[in-house]
């Protein structure tokens, strides 16, 4: 081993596998402690999600002990099986699902044919067109509430859905049009040459070429644009109160007045339903996800 | 034809945003109108229910207008700013604000290097550990809060368990979330723990596109590891770090979810977006609100143009 240091020839690949083959007592502690760090990192970003699984299938008892118990000594379903038969509860999740189904698609739609402008296009005003949608990623919600409040109640569409999928279009249609333009930007020049060499007109290119060519960016965008929606909790506290209640409000109102009177294990069985779901599919999509994060933060 | 025919061969990629100039100008013009109706339905959403409300909250800052109020409305001036100039739960609504940004986005920042850093080199198990630092991104902001509340409980909560009957670090449970002089403090923890692998992945991406033999160069010339953070990975992480703080210190400067599912609009922690939906919403005070709104954007406006300076500078 002491030879390969000597020659160590100046290539990146080499030199990592000649450095981890030393076994020189510093690098055995270099490694425990890298390893110690790994595994703090896993525990710490996994722990409360996990302890909220496991705390919500302990028996009742076991929920409020002092010290804890942390194993449970029987799995109980009565919180699953409360919140399941919890009307008020299935009803926040129906209208979740519907105003963030319907929030995904009508900027997807929109979405993609703007980015497609943007990105593809030349025209006269495209630069204050980019800085206009630009701008509205970037401002605060909070900065439109009261009129938009004010505007919903006027609408008649208070404690409606279609007030939340319009109050939601504000913050997942500009970031669908930036992270999709972004995308058209990236395809090869060629592609409408071929088609109008074939005779077809801009829109028919678009349509038949770049849009099928554009789907992994659709399911990206799409499924962050779902996730930012279906996660919202100041416009879906501030725009609706029974009929239109969607989950985050209804998790956030479990809350009683004093610590003592919190049905903790509801809560728990509620948290645990409402994001399994988008634990698997962040599992599923993790690379797409990545991608379109860092596309969508580090090009904006 | 021949020159699209005669330009397509080349192997060059093609630039973002140019060389799809043609030459036919019937394309071109069909070109030019379709991009403005294709345009247009975005353009048409974004004004009608994010520019026309975010003008409306401009203008009625300047008003008495109040909502369910038959009262006429009328323009008041600058008397919503300086009432809330003079209101202090207002003035501690900012502070509050300040500390939270200021706090959380250092300490992810310093977090997020040294976790990206971490796996930035080359292990088995790499996978496991980028899958688990999603999990805390993808939960809700409303279920991580009360996950939270659940763990800081006072008298059975695991962080107290941990620290008084476990490792006797603390001789009595604390309230972490109803002390005032914890509370803050507490509530970065949460968003800490959201967001630090969150601003770590952001960066391991700035990381990855450093060229390895950097490092070789360096290390042949017998420049340390500590030198080489300083002399090579920080400078060359610089635009994504850039990027990452823009984004993280305009959401921490308009938190609302974590705090108000933890605290309410309690006094010791309420911050400017909880204090401005408060006013408008609960309140009925339209005008006072939209005035404390209307802060909250110049303020966010404010660091995004200084960002982007810095950014500019950085290019060049």
């Amino acid at each position: 081993m002491a030879t390969t240091t000597a020659v160590r020839p100046v290539m990146p690949d080499t030199a990592m596998i000649s450095g981890t083959r030393q076994w020189s007592l510093g690098k055995v502690i270099n490694r425990i402690l890298f390893w110690i760090l790994v595994v703090f990192i896993i525990f710490y970003t996994v722990f409360p999600f996990a302890w909220a699984l496991l705390s919500s299938i302990k028996p009742n008892a076991e929920l409020f002990t002092s010290p804890v118990v942390y194993w449970p000594s029987a799995i109980n379903t009565t919180f699953y099986q409360f919140v399941l038969a919890n009307g008020d509860f299935l009803l926040a999740l129906r209208n979740s699902i519907v105003v963030s189904v319907s929030t995904v698609l009508i900027s997807l739609a929109l979405g993609s044919l703007c980015a497609y402008a943007m990105g593809r296009l030349q025209f006269r005003g495209k630069t204050p067109v980019m800085y206009l949608i630009l701008s509205m990623t970037m401002f605060p919600q909070i900065a439109i509430l009261g009129s938009l409040y004010q505007m919903i109640v006027n609408l008649g569409l208070y404690d409606r859905l279609p007030a939340l999928i319009i109050a939601y279009l504000t913050f997942t249609l500009p970031f669908t049009v930036w992270v999709l333009a972004n995308f058209f930007r990236a395809m090869p020049g060629e592609l409408e040459e071929a088609a109008m060499v074939d005779g077809a007109t801009p829109f028919q290119a678009f349509i038949r070429i770049l849009l099928p060519l554009a789907a992994p960016g659709l399911v990206t965008t799409g499924l962050l644009a779902f996730i930012a929606a279906w996660n919202e909790y100041l416009y879906a506290l501030t725009f609706t109160q029974t009929r239109a209640r969607t989950v985050q409000p209804a998790i956030a109102s479990f809350s009683g007045n004093t610590q003592f009177e919190l049905p903790w294990g509801n809560i728990l069985a509620a948290s645990v339903l409402v994001t399994l779901p988008l634990v698997i599919l962040v599992l599923i999509f993790q690379r797409k996800i990545l991608a379109g994060l860092t596309a969508g933060a580090v090009k904006g | 034809m021949t020159q699209g025919v005669a330009t397509a061969p080349l192997p060059q990629p093609a630039k973002p945003g140019r060389s799809y100039d043609l030459p036919q100008s019937g394309w071109m013009k069909a070109r030019e109108r379709l991009a403005w109706l294709l345009v247009a339905p975005s353009i048409l959403v974004v004004v009608l229910v994010a520019l026309y409300p975010l003008l409306q909250s401009f203008r009625l800052s300047f008003t008495n207008a109040r909502f369910g109020s038959t009262r006429p409305e009328l323009y008041v001036g600058f008397d919503n700013y300086a009432r809330l100039a003079q209101d202090n739960v207002f003035i501690s609504a900012l502070g509050h604000t300040l500390v939270f940004t200021v706090a959380s986005v250092a300490i992810e920042t310093i977090l997020g290097i040294a976790v990206a850093l971490i796996i930035n080199s080359n292990f088995n198990g790499r996978g496991v550990v980028r899958t688990s630092m999603l999990i805390p991104w993808a939960i809700p902001t409303v279920v991580s809060s009360q996950l939270w509340r659940f763990m800081y409980n006072q008298d059975n909560g695991v962080i107290n368990d941990v620290l008084v009957n476990r490792l006797g670090i603390l001789s009595s449970p604390v309230a972490w979330i109803a002390n005032p002089s914890t509370s803050l403090s507490a509530i970065i923890a949460v968003d800490v723990w959201k967001t630090t692998p969150f601003m770590a992945l952001l960066l391991l991406a700035g990381l990855q596109i450093i060229p390895g033999d950097v490092y070789e160069a360096a290390t042949v010339d017998g420049a340390s590891k500590w030198q080489q953070f300083w002399q090579i990975t920080l400078p060359l992480l610089k635009p994504a770090l850039l990027v990452a703080l823009i984004f993280r210190t305009l959401d921490a400067f308009r938190v609302f979810d974590v705090v108000f599912v933890m605290k309410g609009a309690a006094l010791d922690t309420i911050t400017l977006a909880i204090y401005a939906r408060q006013t408008m919403i609960d309140e009925q005070y339209l005008g006072r609100g939209a005035a404390a709104s209307v802060v909250i954007f110049f303020c966010i406006a404010l660091l995004v143009i200084v960002y982007s300076r810095l950014v500019r500078v950085e290019e060049t």
